[in-house]
Formats: C-alpha cells, structure tokens, sequence
C-alpha cells in the first residue's frame, strides 16, 4: 500500500503539474491572480517560463488558453470554479468546447467546502455548466493519489477537459498499489450487494467512511468513486443496479446538473432503479468553517449512513 | 506599393465583396455590411501582408488570423477563395446544411481558419494566445486579428489589450474595422467608444488611424507594424459599412440582411462595374 496522507486535491494538483512538465514540454499553466491558492504558484516556481499570469480577468484568460492550444501548446487555465467554469462559461463553450481545443479548464475551490468566503465563491454549479458542453470531459478526483493520475490524464487526452480541485485536505482512499486510472472508468472501492453509494471528489471518502461503518450493522454497501462525470461510466452504473437493487448518489454540487442527474439518466433509460441523490438542494451556501458546513449541508459520512438506511427501510 | 501590384490587389478586394454578397444572397441571411467594409484589409492580409500557403493551411509557421468580429466571415471566406483555400463556387454554399462554410467560422470546417469565433470579443483573445504562444517558441510567426467598432464594446477585448502590452506582443497587430454602425444603429449613438485610439493607447498599444479602403495607407501601416518593437500594435481603419454596393453604404439595415433577387442583381451590377473600371485604368 501506498502511504495514506492527507492532503487537498488543489495541492496535489500543483504538485502534479509541476513535476510532469519536463515529461510533457507542450504543457503550460495559466492562472487569474490566484496562483497561491489553486497551487498553480507550485508550478510557476518550477517553470516560471511556461506559466502565464493573466490578471484577474478570467474571460481573457480562457480565450489566450485557447489560442495557445491551436499553437500545439497544453495550457491548463485556473481559476476558482465559480470563475474558470462559471464567469467564463461561454469562452469556455465558444472558444475551447466548439472547436474541440486542447485546453484543460481547472476549477479550483469548487462546492462549499470554500467555507468561510460564502455563497459568492462557493460554486456548486459547475459540474451543471461543464455536462452540457459538446465534447467536455469532466474530472473530479477523489485524492492525493487519483489527482495525481487525473492530471497525467488529462495531460495525455487531446481535448478539452475540466478538472474539479477542492480546497480542503482530504484523507487518501486510493493508496492501493494496484490502482489504476481510465478516463471514464469508475472504481469500486467497497464491494456490496445490498446498496451502492456512487459518490465523486471529496465525497467518496465520506462514502467509504460510512460503508465501513454500516457493515458493523450488517448492511453491505458498494462504494464507487466516479472520478469523471463525464464520459459517465454506465456499464459500472447498471452493474450496481442490477446487482445491488438502489442507488444513492452523494457530491459537493446541486443535486440539479451533477453526478446525481448524471446517474439518474443512465439509470431512467436502461434500468429504473430507486435512487436517492445526496448533494447540496438547489440552496446557496454561506460562510463558514469547511468542515461545519459540510455537516450542516448532509456531505458526510454521518448523513450517508442516514440516507442509506432510510432507503433500505431500515 | 507600385500601382500595378495596387490595381491588383483593388481587384481582388472586389472579387471578394462579389463572393461574399453572393454567398450571403445564396444564404438567404447573413451579414454583407461589415464583410465589404473589410473586403480591403482582408484582401491586403491575404494578398500581400501574411505568409500563408494554400497547398498546407496548417503550416506550423504560418502567420495567423482571427477573425474577431466573426460575423463577416462572408468577406473572410471571399478571401480565403480568392487566395485558393477552396473554390469560390463553395461561397453558394455559405450557412447551408452540411457546408464547410458555417454562418460563423469553425476552424475545423474550413481550410485556412485558424479559429473559431463569432461571439464578440473572444477572438482577440485567442490571437493573444497565437502571438503568445510564438513568443515562448521563438517562432517569427505574425498574429493579425480583425474587430468591429462595435465588438469593441465587450468588456472582454480591452482584458486582452491589457494582456497584448503587458506581455509585450510585438508580434500582434490588430486592426479595428471602424465603419461606425452597429446593429442598433450608429456606434457612437448605442455605446459610444470613442476615442477609440486614445483607448488603445491608454492600453499600451502602437495606435495608427487610417483610411481603410485606401492600398497605399494600408500597406504604409502594416509596414509600420512590423517595426514596432516591445508592444502590439492596433490599425483603425476608417471605412464605409456596405462599401461599393450603392443601396448598402452606410446603412444600418445590411449590417445582417441578405439581398433579395433583385437586389442582388444591383449589388452584382454596381460590383463589376467597379470592376470594369479597375480592369480599364
């Protein structure tokens, strides 16, 4: 086993890029004035000639990205999500997404574990936004460790790609040595039969918290961490169904536009299955320590294990 | 400039307004004002300015253009026919299902764009990432980019221009396409720019304002151009929406109306007789 740490995925991200960078001279990092928080300052420090600080002016920046892209360059443009996904949406849709450009949106910050800074930064929208982009691949790694591959994978996918950071440190559930990364595959971290918990990004660890838990009282629940929402894994979607009967959905985004709506939809067209999406209700958030909120607003563990025995009428 | 190569290129500034009123007639939509104000800086990029190569649209050295205000993309594509891309026969085909030819320019449909734009104030953007992107390779490849008057009121444009000085884009050169009209009416009426040059040379740019029908004011200032040195440059080219075909000159309603048949048929008219004109100096 690899070593468990605990760490946010916006620091494994700068970590990564940074050390891929000589393997992959095309790459280059382009930030918004925020380059000490989305950790593209890593980089910058590694490869000051490669990285581009574009001011606070996000719409610019996406756009710059994508001229660069059409040079042969990789440019990963970042932003806190509510800015590279939201503010610039329709550069994103116009200039990277309709001609299909090279270009790696990174949305850092995203949900509200943003915590203290409030509603105005905590984007629980951009899983929505990015779905419904033509050609968009979405990635929402769970870990230090899944993070770390995601990048390399999307450095070596030719598209477009938007890659979910959070800011809060999360606890390692992909230390195994055998673990592997495909765009578009889920992994099932805990395998069940009565029910399965289909969580992405920092919920998946709250996920596995609450399946270890709820199989000291004899219940057995399935764990699949869907790293990308986008191409979304149906074969591993339907498996669960059949095989588990009901799903629960769990995601730091409104329950409106992600992962759930994602699943739903596989699920509504080739197998009805009862599923339960846990999320934030189509609500705004406010300020707060991250982890408080997270609590209030049902994203862990506790309220996993809740939800799941209430749909096993238990 | 010798007045044999200046004739040359008047001619095909002419071709190229004829292929794009075509292409907008047989289109039923689209928009002819804006193509035929910048029919002459088209075809002086194109013909004389860039180094382009038909035969390989993707030649990693070619200069670039982008097209900012992408609506007039009758006028781009007039252009990229003219110069051998692809046929002007495919002009007819210009907004039709299944043409390489979309209402707006896609780089991945059409030899010799080399981006896809047609929101307002995004190509700019990407021109920046074009110059950029030469400037960390050490590549002598030019970024020319194309924008309305009006497009210059998206907010977006003036973070690129920020963008162009501060990372000393020497190798951009814009050109606004000042033909005063926008969709609501006169630009100065609906939003006002003005001053347009201070602005750009508030934001750190070589700003030159010229004549944008005139060859010889267009060849001077792109030679200008090339000698800036530590900072993009920006030519405002004065011209006329609709010019050279007499019902559209300055008028409003052409800025996105197609021509009807017999409309056309005065466009056309009006069209060669320029051009019979040219042929006869």
């Amino acid at each position: 086993m690899a070593e468990m740490v605990k760490i946010a995925t916006r620091e494994s991200f700068g970590n990564a890029i940074a050390e891929f960078a000589d393997q992959y001279p095309d790459v280059v990092v382009l930030d918004a004035d925020l380059a000490a928080a989305t950790k593209t300052g890593i980089f910058k420090k590694a490869h000051p000639d490669r990285f581009i600080d574009c001011g606070i002016a996000e719409c610019n920046m996406v756009g710059v990205a994508a001229g660069l892209a059409a040079c042969g360059k990789i440019p990963f443009a970042a932003s806190f999500a509510m800015f590279s996904a939201g503010r610039a949406f329709e550069q994103v849709r116009n200039s990277v997404g309709y001609p299909h450009l090279n270009v790696k949106i990174v949305g850092s910050h995203a949900g509200i574990s943003v915590g203290e800074d409030g509603a105005t930064h905590q984007c629980c929208e951009d899983i929505g936004l990015m779905r419904t982009i033509p050609g968009m691949v979405i990635l929402n790694p769970a870990d230090h460790y899944e993070m770390r591959a995601a990048v390399k994978a999307a450095i070596e996918y030719n598209g477009p790609v938007y890659l979910r950071l959070g800011r809060l440190a999360v606890e390692s559930v992909n230390n195994n040595d055998d673990y592997t990364f495909e765009i578009g595959k889920g992994i099932t971290l805990r395998d069940g039969s009565d029910i399965t918990v289909i969580a992405t990004g920092l919920l998946v660890g709250e996920a596995v918290k609450a399946a270890d838990a709820l199989k000291n009282e004899g219940i057995s629940v399935r764990v699949i961490d869907m790293h990308t929402i986008k191409p979304i894994d149906r074969e591993i979607i339907l498996k669960a169904a059949k095989e588990t009967g009901k799903i629960v959905t769990a995601e730091e985004h409104n329950v409106i536009g992600g992962l759930g709506d994602a699943v739903a939809s596989v699920l509504s067209e080739e197998c009805p299955t009862p599923l339960v999406k846990i999320g934030v209700n189509d609500e705004f958030g406010y300020s707060g320590p991250a982890v408080d909120l997270l609590k209030q607003f049902g994203l862990c563990a506790s309220h996993i294990e809740e939800v799941v025995k209430k749909t096993l009428g238990k | 400039m010798n007045s044999s190569e200046k004739k040359s290129l008047q001619i095909t500034a002419c071709k190229i307004r004829m292929d794009a009123v075509t292409g907008v007639f047989h289109a039923k939509s689209g928009h002819p004002g804006g193509s035929l104000s910048a029919a002459d800086l088209l075809a002086y990029l194109y013909f004389k300015e860039m180094k382009v190569n038909p035969e390989n649209p993707s030649d990693p050295d070619r200069d670039r253009f982008v097209l900012s205000k992408g609506h007039c993309c009758p006028g781009l594509y007039g252009a990229l026919a003219e110069r051998g891309f692809f046929s002007p026969e495919e002009m007819k085909t210009l907004r039709h299902i299944g043409s390489m030819l979309q209402g707006h320019p896609n780089m991945n449909d059409t030899p010799g764009v080399d981006m896809s734009t047609g929101s307002l104030g995004q190509g700019i953007s990407a021109a920046c990432g074009m110059a950029m992107a030469a400037k960390m390779d050490g590549k002598a490849y030019r970024v020319y980019s194309i924008l309305g008057d009006g497009e210059i009121e998206e907010g977006q444009v003036w973070e690129a221009a920020m963008f162009a000085a501060h990372n000393k884009l020497d190798n951009l050169c814009l050109v606004v396409d000042s033909n005063g009209l926008q969709i609501d009416g006169p630009v100065e009426e609906v939003a006002g720019p003005a001053p347009i040059d201070e602005k750009f040379h508030a934001f750190g740019f070589d700003v030159q304002v010229i004549d944008g029908h005139d060859f010889d004011a267009i060849d001077a200032a792109f030679a200008h151009a090339r000698t800036v040195k530590g900072k993009p440059s920006v030519i405002i080219a004065k011209t006329v929406k609709g010019k050279d075909v007499s019902f559209m000159e300055n008028q409003v309603g052409w800025h996105g109306t197609a021509p009807n048949a017999e409309q056309y048929e005065t466009a056309m008219n009006d069209l060669n007789k320029v051009l019979a004109g040219l042929e006869a100096e």
